[in-house]
Formats: C-alpha cells, structure tokens, sequence
C-alpha cells in the first residue's frame, strides 16, 4: 500500500489549506505594522542619494562607481508600458530610497543582539530565526527539515542564520552588502553579469539604489546541505523595496533556494524593484522558489505593493540546470519574468508558476526561455487565476537561437476565470531560428464550474472551502514542484486570496 | 426520516413549473423508490432537496427529521445528513480522491461539532469501505471522477456514502450506465449500509435496480406529483406493462 502513504503527505497539505481558510477568515494576515524607530535617508532620489546608501552600507570605492553608473544610466530611460497593466504614475522623487530600523545602525554580530522588536515581527511571519527552529507547521527530522534564513527588513538584512554551519561545507551565506565587503572578488566577478545593469528601467533603478539582499556562492561540487531562503518584509511607510540577490552555483554545485514577502497593509502603493541573479557553471543546478505575497490593496484597489522585478538565470555550464517556481498572490501590480539563459549544451531551464489576481489586482507575469546551446530543454507549466476584478497576464517568450541543434521546449499555459467580471489573457512570443529544435504550446482557459462547487458542498464543505479546494486541483502541477514547507504555505495562500471571490 | 408536504418548485430562469405539489413521507429505516417516465420532475426533487441553485419553492415543505431544509445551504443539509448520489458524478481535476473524502468527512464532523478524524484514522476506514466496493488505492488516489468509467463513478458514490454514514440518502438514477456486474456491486454497496436509523430514496427508471436493492414502498410520479403509491409490486407492473397504464388508470 505504498501508493496509498503517499496520498496521506497530500491529505495533510489539503487539511492545511481548509484550516487556513477557516483561521484567517479572508484577511491580509501580514498586514500588521512592526512599531520601531526607523532612520531614513532623505526622499527623493538623485546623485547623493546613491552616494548615501552606499556610504551607509560601507562600501568600496568601485561599488559606488558602478552604482553611479547605473543612475546615470537609468535617468536616460523610459519606464516599459508595453505590460498589461495600469497604474497611476509612479513619482519617484515621492518616495524614500533607504530606511532601516534605529537598532540596525550598530550591526548586530549575531541575532542575540538583534532588537526582540524585530525577531517578534519575524515571528509573527511564521519566520524561524532561531537556528533550532522549523518552517511552522512542519514536522519531520530536525536534520531533514532545516531551513537557513537570511531576514531583510525594509532596507537591511537583520540577520542570517546557520551561517558557521553552512561556512564549514564552504557554502557561502550572507547578505549581499556584507559579501562586497567580505567577498569582493566574487561579487565583481559575477554581480550584473545576468541582468547587466542597463538591462531595463527598474533594472537598472535597482543596481543605482539597491540596499540590500542575499549572496549565496556554492562551491564546486557541493551540495548545499540545507534549504536557503530569504524573507523581505517591507515595514516603512512610502519607501521602495530594492533587493539584489546574486547566486552563484559552481561546478557540479546545488542548492534549493526559497524567497518569501510581505508588507503591512497601508492605503498608499509602494514600489518594490528587485534583481535576482542566478549563475549556474557545469553540472549544477538551482531550485528557486518564490511565495509572493505582498499587500495585494483592497478591494477597491487601493493601496498595495507594485512589484517590478528582474530575475534570470544564466546556464553558462554545459548540463547546469534552472528549476524557477512561483507562487504570485500578492501585490497590486506585479511585473515579473524569471528567466533562463540556456546558454551551455544540454542545459535545462524550468519554470513553473500559479500568479493569483483577485479584487482590482493586476499580473503580467511570465518568462523568457533563450536557447542558446545545443540539446537545450525547457519546460514552463503555467496557472493563471483571476477573480474578482482583476486581470492577468502570461507573458513568455521561448527562443531557439540559430546553435539550439535540437533544443526543445514544452509550454502549457492554463487560465482559471471565477466570476464574469475578471480578466485573462495569454502573450506568447515563440521565435525558432533553428530547424531542429522543437516548441509545443498548449493553452486551455476555463471556468470553475458551479456543477463542482455543488457537488463539494452537497458532500458538506462551504462554499470557500469548496473554491480552494477546486483552485487547488488546479494548480496541482505547480504545486508538487515546491518544496515541502512552501506547498503548504502556497496552498494555504491560494485559498486566503480567493477568499470572498465568490457568491 | 423525510416528510414532503405540497412541494411545488419552477425554474429560477423560466416560467416553468416542475413539481406541482409532492407529497411523500419516508419513515426511518424504510426504502422508498420513486419510479416515472422521462421528465416527470424525479431528478428535480432530488435537487431541490439537497439545495441546488436554480431552482424556486413557491410553495409546501421538505422536513428532514422535523426540521426544514428548504432555506438550508447545500453544506448544511449535508451535515443534517442528507445525501445525494448524483446521476452524473462531477469530476474535479487535480484534486485526489481521497483528499476530497477526508475534506468532505471533516467538513461534516467540523459542522457538526464532532472532532476530526486524524490522517491514520481515516485512511483505515477508508481502506475497509473501498476494500468492499472493489476499489482499488489506484482508484482513491486518481482525481475525482476523472477518467473514471461508469461504473467506477456510481461506485465512488457509494464509497462517498459509505464515508459520510448520512441518514437519509437518496440515489439519482444510480443504476443509469451501469451493465450488470456493475449494478450489482453498486446494490451490495447499497444493501451494505441499510441499517434501521437510514432511510433511502432510490430514484430509478428501471425495474431492474428494484431487484436488488428491495424497496418497502414505491412511488410512481408522473408531471411533477406522485400520481400512485403501492408495494414493490408496483415496480413489476410497470415493468410489465409500461407507466401508460397506470397514468391512464389514475388521470
């Protein structure tokens, strides 16, 4: 009966979902606000600005250089429109570059020492700090389960755990202002050599003023021997999110990454920029996974968190291997595309994804598949939701360059629509310079189905569960490729952000 | 058990009348069968008593143990214990078989104010009930209904009922695209959870079903109201002689 224990992993994820739902009752459940004097440069962006946060993060000379660059750089350049989403312009002399918490001003030297302010909002997040401590709700071997966390609060981080651990395997763990300190040869090596800093607009806004964020460098052939992640959570009021993150998979390297976010709940937007890096050299492979759940507004729309952010992923290894997962919720516009550079021969990219618009919620997200060398595969499973008001968007490009000899790719791109008032929509763009290579594209839109709610609640469960549970049949696909603790908290989140969508 | 009283119900969208005053009382632990031709509102009454949209009561009562469940929602009227075999089981893609039974069973515990049934518990009784209907762990780990035959589906009816243990359960057309072999199994599933607290209204077209799954009390309805009521008697001469006789006999 062994297929039947495997079932029983998955019942204990559903329960999760259904007693999400009945605990939290349709609320933003991070909107709450940590009370804690906060220091912040000046509003408004400009030269000095740039030199400030540079200053504050002590950095060397050729940081600055590189930062003033891309300012330069970024003042020549037009914001992208060419998304499938509206908003009111964004003023970005309105709003604050850096802020970070009083108690950040002395750095910590280990969280001891770290404001109990602060580990109590991690807390609050379900975030272990305590290198003891588990994902919540999970429980398996201490040794299996462990998870090390990098915490950024508004424009800091504030704290990294199992670092000595991760040191004596030779694994590189820390925030990403401490690794130009302490690792400038990597960091110049690498930082800006996946998404250049001219790349796009808020691209290159971000390399200008970025604050902090991760550096993970693992070395040849290691396997990572635990879980990383990284929590953002976005604190103070009118101040834009800047993280970088650079990640750095040496030969025959792995390493399963994983990113989570949130922000209080507040009427006014909030701009969140973000980079993320991901090198792979030969034979190695990254899993990176993203629940995102930023303050999606309210139901009318009012207020929460744009989010325009860059990630890519540059195969250069022959045989590396790029795993990209999401789970979108949050956030009231989100502009996002992990992508992959399958650059070195029989390189793989995937890129699995569930983006969730409730209310007046808004998501143009997608991915782009470059095939550079020979053999080269990709695969992009997409879930695209909406509800409500909102509109969403897949957007992917798939690209067989003319050295692709027998690249393939295979896209499946499904929409769910719950109600008759909200959007969805498919973009993809398929170039083939090669005659050997291979795309499939499969793409299916449909409605839950009042015959399906029916059926589940004449069997007993309510109306909502009944929703979550539909919704979570649908993104199964995606789901089963997240790790343990985030498929649970990603099953957990789709059910909270349909909440009142039907009815 | 079930006490239907001058039950009239039309279509929400149209101005058209379905059931035109049915009365019928099933007593507990009693089998009823109600037996019509096409159209005569037999599946209608088997969605208004389990709360299908859709529908309006513009007048009479349906009482399941001396409460109305009219103005109840779909979960609720479950929870009271009232169970539905549908004639087209719905299939839910991505969603495990078992994982939708273990959510259905504690949504109803939960609802009822019982406490839930822990992972090991459920998958022990789970494993009986399927073991007797035939269905195999490849069965309850496939999606709902997906890919099911027609008789995997009705069987995965009976496992729902046999799970839920409601008091009052009525089958839809249960036996329609069944073959022999299959309907037996289904009427053993049946047969197995009769039981002197549950009552049962079996809706059917056939006299076959009736064969073996023995009813008490069969009930012919004919343009929305039962016309005749009789023993199971009746089922053979309809059998035998068609419903025209009958109707003729009672317009």
């Amino acid at each position: 009966m062994a297929a039947l224990d495997d079932v029983q992993v998955k019942e204990g994820v559903d329960q999760e979902t259904v007693e999400a739902v009945q605990s939290v009752g349709g609320k933003y459940k991070y909107g709450f606000e940590t009370d804690i004097e906060i220091e912040y440069a000046p509003k408004g962006l400009n030269e000095d600005i740039v030199r400030l946060i540079s200053e504050k993060n002590g950095e060397p000379e050729w940081m600055l250089e590189w930062r003033l660059a891309a300012y330069r750089r970024w003042l020549q350049m037009d914001e992208p429109d060419w998304a499938m989403v509206d908003y009111p312009e964004i003023d970005f002399q309105d709003q604050y570059y850096y802020a970070r918490p009083k108690s950040m001003v002395e750095k910590p030297k280990s969280l001891d020492e770290v404001d109990p302010k602060l580990l109590e909002t991690y807390e609050k997040l379900g975030i272990p700090l305590k290198e003891q401590a588990l994902l919540a709700g999970v429980e398996a071997p201490e040794e299996d389960r462990r998870v090390a966390v990098d915490a950024v609060f508004d424009s800091v981080s504030v704290g990294t755990t199992f670092k000595d651990e991760l040191a004596k395997a030779g694994v590189i763990f820390c925030s990403i202002s401490e690794a130009i300190q302490d690792h400038p040869e990597l960091v110049k090596k690498y930082l800006g050599s996946v998404v250049p800093q001219s790349d796009n607009y808020y691209a290159t806004l971000n390399s200008a003023v970025f604050s902090d964020g991760s550096f993970v460098y693992i070395p040849e052939g290691t396997k990572c021997p635990m879980e990383l992640s990284t929590y953002f959570r976005i604190n103070a009021e009118n101040t834009g999110q800047f993280e970088r993150t650079l990640i750095i998979a040496d030969k025959g390297a792995y390493v399963s990454y994983l990113e989570g976010c949130t922000a209080p709940q507040r009427d006014v937007a909030q701009l969140h920029a973000a980079v993320v890096e991901l090198v792979l050299l030969e034979d190695s492979e990254i899993k990176y996974s993203t629940v995102q759940n930023w303050y999606p507004g309210d139901e009318d729309g009012k207020g929460g968190i744009y989010n325009f952010v860059t990630k890519r992923a540059d195969c250069r290894g022959d045989r590396s291997k790029v795993m990209w997962t999401q789970v979108e919720t949050g956030s009231a516009v989100t502009w996002k595309y992990p992508s992959c550079i399958l650059r070195g021969d029989d390189s793989q990219g995937e890129f699995y994804s569930i983006a969730i618009a409730n209310n007046m919620q808004q998501a143009d997200t997608g991915t782009k598949m470059v095939h550079l060398g020979k053999n080269t595969k990709s695969r992009i499973v997409s879930k695209g939701i909406s509800a409500g008001k909102a509109q969403n968007t897949y957007r992917g490009l798939v690209s067989m360059h003319p050295k692709a000899q027998n690249a393939r790719n295979y896209t499946q791109c499904d929409s769910l629509l719950i109600g008759d008032k909200c959007g969805a929509h498919t973009v993809p763009y398929i170039e083939v310079k090669n005659n050997s290579a291979r795309v499939e594209h499969e793409a299916t839109t449909s409605k839950v189905d009042d015959d399906q709610l029916f059926y589940c609640r004449q069997r007993g469960m309510d109306e909502e569960e009944a929703v979550a549970l539909v919704v979570n049949g649908f993104c199964k696909d995606v789901l089963q490729a997240l790790p343990m603790e985030f498929a649970m908290e990603a099953q957990a989140l789709v059910a909270i952000s349909l909440e009142g969508s039907v009815g | 058990m079930l006490e239907i009283k001058n039950l009239h119900v039309g279509l929400e969208e149209e101005d058209k009348q379905i059931l035109k005053g049915v009365n019928l009382t099933v007593e507990t632990g009693k089998v009823h069968a109600i037996m019509g031709p096409n159209g005569s509102g037999k599946s209608t009454l088997s969605y208004v008593l389990s709360g299908k949209d859709g529908y309006e009561v513009t007048d009479g009562s349906a009482e399941l143990q001396g409460v109305d469940v009219l103005d109840m929602e779909p979960e609720e009227r479950a929870a009271a214990g009232l169970f539905l075999a549908f004639q087209y089981p719905v299939e839910i893609p991505g969603v495990g078989n078992m994982t939708f039974l273990r959510t259905a069973v504690n949504a109803q515990r939960k609802a009822r104010g019982e406490e839930e049934l822990s992972a090991a518990e459920f998958l022990k009784v789970v494993r009986a009930k399927a073991k007797s209907l035939k269905i195999d762990a490849d069965m309850l780990k496939r999606p709902v209904n997906v890919g099911f035959s027609g008789g995997e589906k009705k069987r995965n009816e009976i496992l729902q009922m046999a799970m839920l243990e409601p008091k009052m359960c009525i089958l839809d057309e249960t036996d329609s695209g069944l073959d022999v072999d299959a309907m037996k199994l289904v009427a053993e599933g049946v047969n197995a959870l009769r039981d002197a607290g549950r009552s049962f209204l079996v809706i059917t077209h056939y006299q076959r079903l009736l064969d073996h799954i023995k009813p008490d009390v069969v009930h012919i309805m004919a343009d929305g109201k039962i016309v005749k009521t009789g023993g199971p008697e009746l089922a053979l001469e309809v059998e035998n002689n068609g419903y025209a006789d009958i109707l003729a006999e009672v317009a």
